[in-house]
C-alpha cells in the first residue's frame, strides 16, 4: 500500500489516453535522516470503509457589506449599466469601482460609464466546476478588458453563444443581460459576454 | 543585519493522504530536521510554522492547532500565511528573527494536510475570490490558473507541447527523490493527451493535492559554524505583492516576482543573475508556471523560458538546473510544505548531499521561489555556500 496507488486512481482519464505508471524510488533513503515514510492510505482504504469519517456541517452565513463602491456599482449592474471609477491623480480608469486608489492611495470620486462590451484578454475552456466535479459541457470563463478603461484593466465574466474553438484572444465581445426584471444589482446580471 | 545559515533540513514523505495527523507530520520533519543538524529542541529560540489556508483542515487558525508538532511548546511563535508563497516566506520570517539579533537560532516548519476536505480541496479555494464580483461566477484555481497560462501563451507564441516539457522533466527528477508523490516517465505525448481539465490545462500539466510537511534549521554566523562545517548561508531574501485587482493586470507576467527577485539579488550581492545562480527551484504548481517564474526570476528574457525547458537547459545536468529536486510536479504539492521542499533541496544541492539528484558542477549558489495568494505574492530566497 502506497500513495501512489490513489495517485493513480484519481488520475484516472475520462477523456484519452491514460497516465503513466508512478515509478516508486527504491534504495535507501540518504544516509542521514532527512525523510520520514509516512503512512499513506489508498482509495481502496476509503471504499472498503477502512477510514473512520467525522462529517462536519459547519453552518456559516454570511451578510457581507457591498461597501461604497461595488454598491454603487450593484446598482448600476441592475439598471444595466455597466460603472467604473477614475483616478484624476494616476489617470486610471479602471473596473470593478473601488473607493480608493491603491497605487496613490487618495480616494476615488469620479464615476464613469462604461461600455457594456470589450475585448477578451484571456479565457479558458473549463471542464471542472467549481468543487472539482467535471462537466460534460465546458463552463468559458474569460477576463475581459472594459470599453472605456485603461489598458488591461478587465473583468473576470463568462462567454457564451460561441463554440468554444471559436474563442480568440482580441475578440470583440458584449455584455447579454438578464432582463431588467430578473435584475438584483448582481454580477450575474450579466448573463454572459457574447462575440460582437 | 547579521548573517544567518541553514543548518538542517528534514522533510515527510509527500502523499496524495497520510494518516498521520497534522502535529504528527509538523513534528516528524521538525524532529527529522533537529537529527539531521545534530541539535534538540531546547537548542532552539523561536519557531516559525508556515501552512496554507485553514479551509483545507477545517481547523481555525491552524497554526495554535499546529503549534506543538513544531516545536513551539513555551516558545515565542510565528505563524506566517501568504497562500502559496508561504513556503519561502516561513523561512524569511525565520531569517529576519535572527539577522535582527534577536534569537540565534530557529525551527521553520510548513505543514499542510489536504487531503481532509471533501469533496476535494479544490472547493476550498472558491472563498479566496471577492466574495462579491467574482464568487457568484463560481471561479475555481484552475480558471486562474489556465487564464494566465492563455495569456502567457498568446502573448509569446508559445505552445503546450513546448510547455510540456516541465512537467516532463520534473517527474523524472522525482524518480530520485525519497519523498516523492509523482515520480514517473512520461512523454509531452503523454502530457499533451492527459484530460482536458481547463483548457489550456490538461491533468499532467498539473501538481497533485497533498499531505506533507517540512523543516529547515536556521543559525547566527556564531550558532552555525558551532553546529555543522557546512552551513549554508541565506544570502539574499525578497518578497512582494501586486494587486488583488487581478483582473486590473497584464498576467503575462509577474512583476511581483521580479520585485522580490531584485530584492533578494541585491541584498546577495548578485548582478547577473543569469551567471551567478547556478541551480533554480522555482515554484511550479503547473508545469507554465516554472517557466513563468524563471522570467519574473530574470533568469532569462521575457519569453524565452520555453526554449530553455525545450532545449534541456534546465535539465538536471543543464547548464541551468531548474527543480531538480522534481518540483511540485513530481514530489507533490502540500502547499507550504512545497515551498520549503525547495529550500531544502538548495540546502542538500549546495552541500553536495542531494545523492542521485545532485546537480554537477559543485554548484555554489542557488535561488527558491513561491507564489501565491491571489496570484500576487513573489517570495524569493538566494542561497549559497559563502
Ligand atoms: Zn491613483
Amino acid at each position: 500500500m502506497n500513495g501512489l496507488e490513489t495517485t493513480r486512481k484519481e488520475t484516472k482519464l475520462k477523456k484519452k489516453g491514460s497516465v503513466p505508471q508512478a515509478n516508486v524510488p527504491s534504495g535507501p533513503l540518504l544516509k542521514r535522516k532527512m525523510a520520514f515514510e509516512g503512512t499513506p492510505l489508498s482509495g481502496k482504504d476509503f471504499e472498503q470503509g477502512k477510514v473512520l469519517f467525522t462529517t462536519y456541517k459547519p453552518k456559516l452565513a454570511y451578510a457581507w457589506d457591498t461597501g461604497r463602491a461595488i454598491g454603487r456599482y450593484l446598482q448600476g449592474l441592475k439598471e444595466g449599466r455597466l460603472l467604473g471609477v477614475r483616478c484624476r491623480h494616476c489617470d486610471r480608469t479602471v473596473i470593478p469601482p473601488r473607493a480608493f486608489c491603491e497605487r496613490c492611495f487618495r480616494p476615488i470620486e469620479e464615476w464613469v460609464q462604461l461600455q457594456d462590451r470589450g475585448v477578451i484578454n484571456t479565457f479558458s475552456i473549463s471542464y471542472v466546476r467549481w468543487d472539482a466535479v467535471r462537466l460534460e459541457k465546458p463552463t468559458l470563463p474569460a477576463v475581459i478588458d472594459i470599453e472605456g478603461t485603461s489598458p488591461r484593466v478587465g473583468i473576470l465574466h463568462l462567454l457564451g453563444e460561441v463554440d468554444p474553438k471559436q474563442i480568440k484572444v482580441g475578440m470583440k465581445v458584449k455584455a447579454v443581460w438578464k432582463a431588467a426584471s430578473e435584475r438584483i444589482g448582481a454580477i450575474t446580471d450579466i448573463q454572459y459576454f457574447k462575440p460582437e | 543585519m547579521r548573517k544567518v545559515a541553514v543548518v538542517g533540513a528534514g522533510l515527510t514523505k509527500f502523499m496524495r493522504r497520510a494518516q498521520e495527523t497534522g502535529k504528527e507530520l509538523s513534528f516528524e520533519a521538525a524532529r527529522a530536521a533537529l537529527d539531521n543538524a545534530g541539535m534538540q529542541l531546547k537548542d532552539i529560540d523561536c519557531v516559525v510554522m508556515g501552512t496554507a489556508p485553514d479551509a483545507f483542515d477545517g481547523v481555525h487558525m491552524k497554526g495554535e492547532y499546529l503549534s506543538d508538532g513544531s516545536g513551539a511548546w513555551g516558545r515565542p511563535y510565528l505563524r506566517g500565511y501568504v497562500g502559496g508563497g508561504t513556503g519561502v516566506f516561513a523561512p524569511i520570517q525565520g531569517w529576519y528573527h535572527i539577522a535582527s539579533g534577536m534569537f540565534d537560532t530557529c525551527l521553520v516548519v510548513c505543514e499542510e494536510k489536504m487531503s481532509g476536505c471533501k469533496p476535494h480541496p479544490q472547493g476550498a479555494f472558491l472563498t479566496i475570490f471577492d466574495h462579491t464580483t467574482e464568487r457568484p461566477l463560481y471561479p475555481n484555481l484552475l480558471w486562474i490558473f489556465a487564464l494566465e497560462m492563455n495569456r502567457y501563451m498568446t502573448t509569446h507564441g508559445i505552445t503546450k507541447r513546448e510547455i510540456a516539457h516541465v512537467a516532463v522533466k520534473n517527474k523524472k527528477n522525482a524518480m530520485d527523490h525519497p519523498s516523492a508523490q509523482l515520480p514517473m516517465e512520461i512523454t509531452v505525448e503523454d502530457v499533451m493527451n492527459s484530460e482536458v481539465m481547463a483548457w489550456p490545462v490538461n491533468r499532467l500539466d498539473v501538481s497533485p493535492t497533498s499531505d506533507g510537511a517540512a523543516a529547515v534549521i536556521l543559525a547566527s554566523e556564531e550558532k552555525a559554524k558551532k553546529i555543522t562545517d557546512k552551513p549554508i548561508w541565506i544570502q539574499g531574501v525578497g518578497w512582494n505583492l501586486d494587486t488583488s485587482y487581478w483582473t486590473n493586470r497584464d498576467l503575462y507576467y509577474p512583476e511581483y516576482v521580479e520585485r522580490a527577485a531584485r530584492m533578494a539579488y541585491k541584498m546577495a550581492g548578485v548582478k547577473e543573475p543569469r551567471k551567478e545562480i547556478h541551480i533554480a527551484e522555482p515554484y511550479d504548481p503547473f508545469d507554465y508556471k516554472e517557466l513563468h517564474h524563471m522570467e519574473g526570476l530574470l533568469l532569462c528574457g521575457k519569453g524565452e523560458a520555453a526554449r530553455l525547458a525545450v532545449d534541456g537547459v534546465t535539465a538536471r545536468d543543464g547548464d541551468l538546473p531548474v527543480c531538480p529536486s522534481g518540483g511540485l510536479l513530481g514530489v507533490g504539492n502540500p502547499i507550504a510544505a512545497a515551498g520549503l521542499m525547495k529550500i531544502s533541496e538548495l540546502f542538500w544541492q549546495l552541500r553536495g548531499e542531494a545523492g542521485k539528484r545532485q546537480v554537477p558542477g559543485q554548484p555554489k549558489r542557488g535561488v527558491a521561489q513561491a507564489w501565491g495568494d491571489l496570484m500576487q505574492v513573489g517570495t524569493v530566497v538566494v542561497m549559497g555556500v559563502d
